[in-house]
């Protein structure tokens, strides 16, 4: 019989993923794990103890030359000026009507070198994106890293305690969205970011993508992370986690129909920059007294897990939105989601309703995020 | 994966156990397993009339929702309301935790469900192992 996965990608890990008997399903064309010991129990390993993915079908586009700070402020709509070097921020890229092309983290390697990471359902699309609005910049050449990384997570309180083991770079250094290149299992220059899509503590790092080498470092990391508790974590996790935390899935939150403002994403859109593809359109939208609808979150108030697509209503049935995401809460035990309302609507505590399955089921709208992970005093 | 030779079982995941005039319905170890953790059950009530092939219920994953499908037509005699505070029973045990019990309207219906053999045959192919 023929391989249902032959013409799925895979990633270095894909061997150890069916080895280690992780359930594997077809994410955007791509063969990833869904889930190993079962979702539930990921979850809540990334938010009491540690958690590794296997992130390496994230892309990596490098800009590199005299005329790659430009390159990235025209792409993105966050100010890469501001970026030190070993630092990254959250960003995304746009179309000229304020859409979205992809949500992206942009890290200043250099002064003349930017890394930024996409997401791997939008990998071609937004390399082909790149290439089409800075072919006539000067200074600047676009590299596509996305096949030269393994790229593991390792998220969750004890993130920082595991991979400290497997490295001599002092990892209480690296702050929040800051990262360094540090020697990990025996591997030189191996960029160490500490960021995440969990809403958790927790680092990314970046090895060589052959399989020995990335099956290798996965195996060290589990054993550094055992005394932990430390799982490996599929997608399934990764999703719920990053709902918790109210961090955008493109597709879902994010698309090529849906505005910054809409998305709450304006905080990260800096107008005030010369020039960046996007920003007439966020002027005009500002100018024109914001966007007409807007993101909300929702927990189920009466029985009933609102799923991505089903229909937003108000409590007499006049439907008025649509939920982006959805899903049992496994760390807040709540059923959740985020949804599109018009602003009107959008008012912290008041009632609307999700329409499951022919029914209409009462939420509650809430603040986002979700989940917050805890500050520590010191 | 286990799957009762007593039992008969639908290509829609549910397995039934006739005894006399009446059935037990639960869903397949492979149905449990391929959900996932299983969080929410929604059952029907004593005394709903079921036909076979029809959607009586679902249940309900952190990542989805699947319809539960019943295998013969009959009346709602039983429901697991112990199901109702732990779904994830189903993960623990699918072959004994019942969802259902119904009495039969035909029992000539159960000749024409799947053998447990026929059954593990489907989710052979159904998989490509």
């Amino acid at each position: 019989m023929a391989d249902a996965t032959a013409t799925l990608r895979k990633t270095a890990l894909n061997g150890t993923h069916r080895i280690h008997k992780a359930k594997m399903v077809d994410f955007g064309g791509w063969d990833m794990p869904v889930e190993y010991s079962g979702l539930i129990a990921e979850h809540m390993a990334v938010r009491t103890g540690v958690g590794v993915f296997d992130v390496s079908h994230m892309g990596d586009i490098q800009l590199r030359g005299p005329g790659s700070l430009a390159a990235v402020n025209q792409l993105c709509m966050n100010d890469a000026s501001k970026l030190a070097i070993g630092q990254a921020h959250y960003s995304a890229m746009l179309y000229p009507n304020g859409t979205f092309v992809d949500d992206v983290v942009v890290h200043k390697l250099s002064d003349n070198d930017y890394l930024i990471v996409i997401n791997a359902g939008t990998r071609e699309k937004d390399v082909q994106w790149v290439r089409s609005q800075i072919g006539h910049m000067s200074g600047v050449h676009v590299n596509d890293f996305s096949d030269y990384y393994t790229q593991l997570a390792i998220q969750g309180p004890k993130a920082a305690e595991t991979l400290q083991k497997l490295t001599s770079t002092d990892l209480s250094t690296i702050k929040n969205y800051w990262f360094t290149w540090g020697t990990v299992c025996g591997l030189h220059n191996v960029m160490i970011a500490r960021t995440g899509y969990t809403g958790e503590d927790g680092f990314e790092i970046y090895v060589p993508s052959d399989e020995a080498t990335s099956a290798r470092v996965w195996a060290e990391v589990l054993e550094a992370g055992a005394e932990f508790g430390i799982v490996p974590c599929g997608l399934g996790a990764r999703n719920t986690l990053r709902l918790e935390a109210a961090m955008a899935l493109y597709g879902h939150e994010i698309s090529d129909t849906i505005n910054v403002f809409e998305a709450n994403l304006g905080r990260y859109a800096k107008l005030e920059k010369d020039s960046f593809v996007g920003k007439a359109a966020l002027a005009e939208i500002q100018a024109g007294g914001g966007p007409k609808r807007k993101l909300i979150g929702l927990e189920m108030v009466d029985r009933g897990i609102a799923r991505d697509g089903y229909p937003v209503a108000t409590l007499d049935g006049t439907k008025v939105g649509e939920v982006t995401s959805g899903s049992p809460a496994p760390f807040l035990k709540k059923n959740i989601a985020m949804a599109y309302v018009p602003v009107e609507l959008a008012v912290v505590d008041s009632e609307l309703a999700v329409e499951i399955r022919g029914q209409l089921v009462k939420a509650r709208v809430t603040a986002l995020p979700f989940y917050k992970k805890p500050k520590k005093l010191v | 994966m286990s799957y009762p030779t007593e039992y008969k079982y639908t290509k829609e995941h549910e397995w039934i156990q006739v005894d006399g005039a009446v059935g037990a319905v639960g869903i397949t170890d492979y149905a449990q397993n391929s959900l996932g953790d299983i969080v929410f059950v929604e059952l029907p009530k004593v005394g709903d009339v079921l036909e076979a092939g029809k959607i009586f219920g679902s249940v309900e994953s952190v990542k989805a929702v699947s319809d539960l499908f019943c295998p013969v037509s009959g009346t709602v005699t039983a429901v697991n309301d112990a199901l109702v505070n732990a779904p994830e029973t189903i993960n623990s045990d699918a072959n004994t935790t019942w969802i259902l019990k119904l009495e039969l309207a035909d029992a000539g219906q159960v000749g024409g469900l799947l053998s447990a053999a026929d059954y593990e045959a489907f989710i052979a192919e159904e998989t490509g192992h």
